[in-house]
């Protein structure tokens, strides 16, 4: 059917190398900057790190070029950078005296292991449409996962939120992980249920409402996030999985009247929960006024980021130690008072980037599947940046999540990672060229494209 | 399934954008307020980051940062305290800059203000430890010790002014503190004196040259009242006024009296304008006051720079005659009385711009602006604030004044060789506390372009140690006349 050409698709990999040696350069100047500004001199290790960070990347190409080689060339570079500075500025924070001790050996660590984890994703799952077969395996999972903080022995409640398991020396935040099976699940449920959710109904005042007993999932959705948000203490989480939930329900169903519901809920959810729980009327009465209770977490951080100004007080020179869990949750403002709005900027344009290579790669892929999976992937992406960074921004109240690859912290970025193991498997379909998708998906795409059927 | 991934899209770039718009908001719009807001710490800790310049007077430092080794890298020490303590405020690891210079031109001090960008530029480029710019004083260190200890134990200020430029040569407040009790880094002991001096029912930490409760002037006011005579066109310095043994105020059971409880000059009724100021004769002043009205006294007032709030770079509070006042009002107001507030810096300035022709300069407490190795960064440049009066009526009230000290009641401020001119004051308070006692002057009277010129004010709170016997004559114009002396050496 179809005849040998001469012309070769452009793969990005020549592109992705050069990125990753210029991330390399990038993240190598940061720790430098740190290392003159603490101590005077630059750091003695620069070398080795350097050449083991271009290893991890450079495996990860290798891997690509291997397994999947027209994936998108931007998603590598972007996640490295991030998780790069990320490193330096809690290597820079170390240096302070602060109770959370020296993170970032910690940090190097969970970052080679979840790239190794990444490539392994990466090279075991060759087609990403198996994993629609495992379909409510992962939706058990994802629950199991996120219930596990609740269980007595292994729950390990800090700072009032049960979100940590600790197994042995290690502690966990299985919410992360479980962002991903539910990420899964969502997908490989709604790509079978999508005609019945858009199609049936009827129409209330001009606006098409779905039948009751459709409702039932996203009822279980919302009850569950519910449930998060009032035993375990994790608005953050709780908004997070309900927003990618209703998202990815819209975008398979197209329909508006999904999101008008799936808004009413969580704001009545949300309300009835701040009329309840004294810790979430604090967090609103600071997002309205940072300075009502004094100096806290959240002036703190606004003053931090104020003390930055346009250009940063240089990385190594200002105070972001000051800030409570300036490593973790608080990351962001630590970086934007070195960094400076401008640094602050580019690195939110990193994430801008991931989520438009995610959702360019959902309009890219041929099945319905794939398309939900990307796009939701990408979606929780935006949508957790924007939790963390607009609690610290005053956009919303503050909720405890972490910065995706940035954060101090080995599950988030396990869980990271992998988005972007799922994220190039994806995009590596989605960019194949038409001559060399095989039969079966021809006719998965033919079917696909038979199913469209609108009847408004 | 496309086009609701493109929507997403949609909503993905807005949710970024709120958080680009919040960022700004933050980092740029707000970011001043966020800094200088109180209790932040990184502000605090930025100002103990690099080392803050010095206070300078005549080349020795009232105020400097000397190394420490423990976390402040920098501890805020003033080797003469209390003498400067008005002037130089200070710097204190818990309670910030405040109480002069160091909060009043903290930015200089500190190193961040504008002013100083190209030399922050050159900073970093030379790679040199950045360091704050320090502030050489216009004071005469002489003129501030011999105020100091002619004050000795008595609440009170004194201030002295070069009447041609505006230089401040001395500034007083008494009592005083000692400014390193709060600067330690023992976080303990600062508390405790922190506590104690804001206890202390006489407030050393207010500057009374410049702030607090306002005085009333008392007869130094006559000053005032003289000039506004002069300029009306209808007094001259040895025109008749009527001088009876009190005067009715109108629409009022009151009368003023004399201090003389009787004639001003024995035997008259009628007596020369310069014969009023010499024996500081109310029913005088107070019959002028009536005649020339409020509002003439008021403007007359704010040509000498009541009612402005100046900045020499501390905040001095305004001096006041009040709006609309009536006959009875304006005739107590024409001897000081009434509601009329003044600061001794007002006072000082008065009698300087009698001095220097009725020009009022502007006062300024800082001459130049040094960077660490002493190079000049910036000078100030004397400036006129107003014109008071014409110069021939500075030059009749200057006659007048040299008269009340050589004829009249600033006898105590006579010194042999020096043509001094003064006015005394007795602010009585009511109430059975004692008097405030006045004193203003300048000498020499006429003093040539290459010959120095000083004016000063003087004021002794509730008597001093006179208590009811204190006299503006009696109790401030010795102290005047050390801190003239001293200046002019």
């Amino acid at each position: 059917m179809t005849t040998v050409s001469s012309y070769r698709p452009n793969t990005g990999r020549t592109v992705e190398l050069l990125l990753l040696v210029l991330v390399t350069g990038i993240i190598m100047l940061a720790y430098a900057n740190v290392g003159l500004a603490q101590t005077g001199a630059l750091p003695t290790d620069m070398v080795t790190y350097a050449a083991g960070l271009l290893g991890i990347g450079l495996a990860f190409h290798i891997a690509l070029r291997w397994r999947a080689k027209y994936a998108d060339p931007l998603l590598l570079p972007i996640a490295l950078l991030l998780n790069g500075l990320g490193l330096v500025m809690i290597h820079r924070i170390d240096f302070e005296n602060t109770y959370e001790g020296v993170q970032a050996p910690r940090q190097l660590v969970w970052s080679a292991l979840s790239v190794v984890f990444a490539i392994v994703v990466l090279v075991v799952l060759r087609d990403h449409r198996r994993l629609r077969r495992y379909t409510y395996t992962f939706m058990v999972g994802g629950v199991v996962l996120l219930l596990l903080p609740l269980l007595p022995f292994i729950g390990d409640p800090h700072y009032g939120s049960r979100i940590w398991i600790k197994l042995g020396p290690f502690s966990f935040q299985p919410g992360e992980i479980a962002k991903i099976l539910l990420a899964v699940f969502f997908a490989g449920y709604l790509v079978q249920k999508r005609d019945v959710l858009s199609l049936v109904g009827r129409r209330f005042l001009g606006f098409p409402l779905p039948r009751m007993r459709d409702l039932g999932p996203i009822l279980v959705a919302w009850a569950f996030s519910l449930a998060v948000l009032v035993f375990e203490k994790d608005l953050g989480s709780s908004l997070l999985f309900f927003g990618l939930f209703v998202a990815m329900l819209y975008v398979a169903t197209e329909r508006v009247s999904w999101i008008a519901i799936g808004l009413l809920m969580f704001v009545g959810g949300a309300y009835v929960a701040w009329l309840l729980f004294p810790h979430l009327q604090q967090r609103v009465q600071l997002w309205l006024d940072p300075f009502a209770t004094g100096i806290n977490q959240v002036s703190m951080g606004l003053m931090g980021m104020a003390s930055g100004g346009l250009f940063g007080t240089g990385l190594g020179s200002g105070h972001p130690e000051i800030t409570p869990f300036a490593k973790s949750d608080y990351i962001v403002a630590s970086l934007a008072e070195e960094l400076g709005l401008f640094g602050l900027f580019a690195i939110l344009l990193m994430f801008v980037l991931i989520v438009e290579r995610g959702l360019r790669t959902a309009i890219g892929v041929r099945d319905g599947f794939g398309k939900l999976l990307a796009a939701g992937l990408a979606f929780s992406v935006a949508l957790q940046v924007f939790v963390v960074a607009g609690g610290i921004t005053r956009v919303i109240p503050l909720t405890g999540l972490t910065t995706p690859f940035m954060s101090a912290g080995g599950s988030s970025l396990i869980a990271n990672w992998t988005v972007i193991a799922l994220l190039l498997r994806i995009s590596d379909q989605a960019r194949r060229p038409l001559a060399e998708v095989d039969e079966e998906e021809q006719a998965a795409a033919g079917a696909a494209a038979t199913q469209v059927v609108k009847l408004r | 399934m496309n086009s609701p991934i493109r929507r997403l899209g949609l909503v993905a770039a807005l949710l970024f954008f709120s958080v680009f718009a919040s960022s700004t908001y933050i980092m740029f719009f707000q970011a001043k307020e966020l800094y200088n807001h109180q209790g932040n710490r990184r502000t605090l800790l930025a100002s103990y980051d690099r080392e803050r310049g010095q206070i300078l007077v005549g080349g020795d430092a009232v105020a400097r940062s000397t190394a420490t080794k423990d976390d402040l890298k920098w501890e805020r020490t003033y080797p003469q305290g209390e003498l400067y303590a008005p002037l130089t405020g200070y710097f204190s690891f818990i309670y910030g800059a405040g109480g002069g210079l160091e909060s009043a031109d903290d930015d200089l001090l500190s190193g961040t203000s504008d002013k100083l960008f190209y030399r922050r530029i050159s900073e970093l480029i030379s790679g040199r430890q950045p360091a704050g710019a320090s502030l050489d004083l216009t004071i005469n260190p002489d003129a501030q010790k011999a105020a100091y200890d002619a004050l000795g134990d008595q609440k009170g200020a004194v201030v002295a002014l070069d009447p041609r430029t505006g230089a401040i040569l001395a500034m007083v407040s008494k009592p005083s503190y000692d400014p390193n009790t709060l600067t330690s880094h023992n976080l303990n002991s600062v508390t405790a004196a922190w506590k104690q001096l804001n206890a202390d029912a006489n407030k050393p930490m207010v500057n009374r040259a410049i702030a607090g409760n306002l005085y009333p002037p008392g007869s130094v006011f006559k000053i005032v009242t003289s000039a506004a005579a002069l300029e009306s066109g209808k007094y001259t310095a040895d025109g008749l006024v009527d001088a009876p043994r009190e005067l009715p105020l109108p629409l009022s059971s009151k009368a003023l009296t004399n201090w003389q409880n009787g004639a001003c000059v024995s035997g008259k009724t009628r007596i020369t304008l310069t014969q009023a100021l010499e024996t500081s004769c109310n029913s005088a002043f107070g019959g002028i006051g009536i005649a020339l009205g409020g509002d003439a006294l008021k403007s007359q007032a704010e040509k000498f720079g009541f009612g402005d709030t100046l900045r020499i770079p501390m905040r001095a509070t305004a001096s006041s005659v009040p709006a609309g006042m009536d006959k009875a009002q304006s005739a107590q107001a024409a001897i000081g009385q009434y509601d009329v507030r003044v600061t001794p810096l007002q006072v000082a300035m008065t009698s300087a711009a009698i001095a220097n022709n009725g020009i009022v300069m502007r006062p300024y407490l800082v001459s130049r602006v040094l960077d660490d190795s002493l190079g000049v960064l910036d000078q100030t440049q004397p400036e006129q604030l107003s014109k008071a009066t014409s110069s021939e009526t500075a030059s009749t009230v200057a006659r007048m004044m040299q008269s009340v000290v050589e004829n009249g009641t600033g006898s105590n401020a006579r010194i042999s060789g020096v043509a001094v001119a003064g006015k005394t004051g007795t602010a009585q308070q009511g109430n059975g506390r004692p008097p405030h006692a006045w004193f203003t002057a300048f000498a020499p009277v006429g003093a040539s372009a290459d010959q120095k010129q000083v004016a000063v004010a003087v004021v002794v709170e509730d008597g001093g140690s006179a208590g009811q016997e204190a006299g503006g004559n009696k109790t401030a114009a010795p102290i005047a006349r050390k801190v003239i002396q001293a200046v002019l050496g």
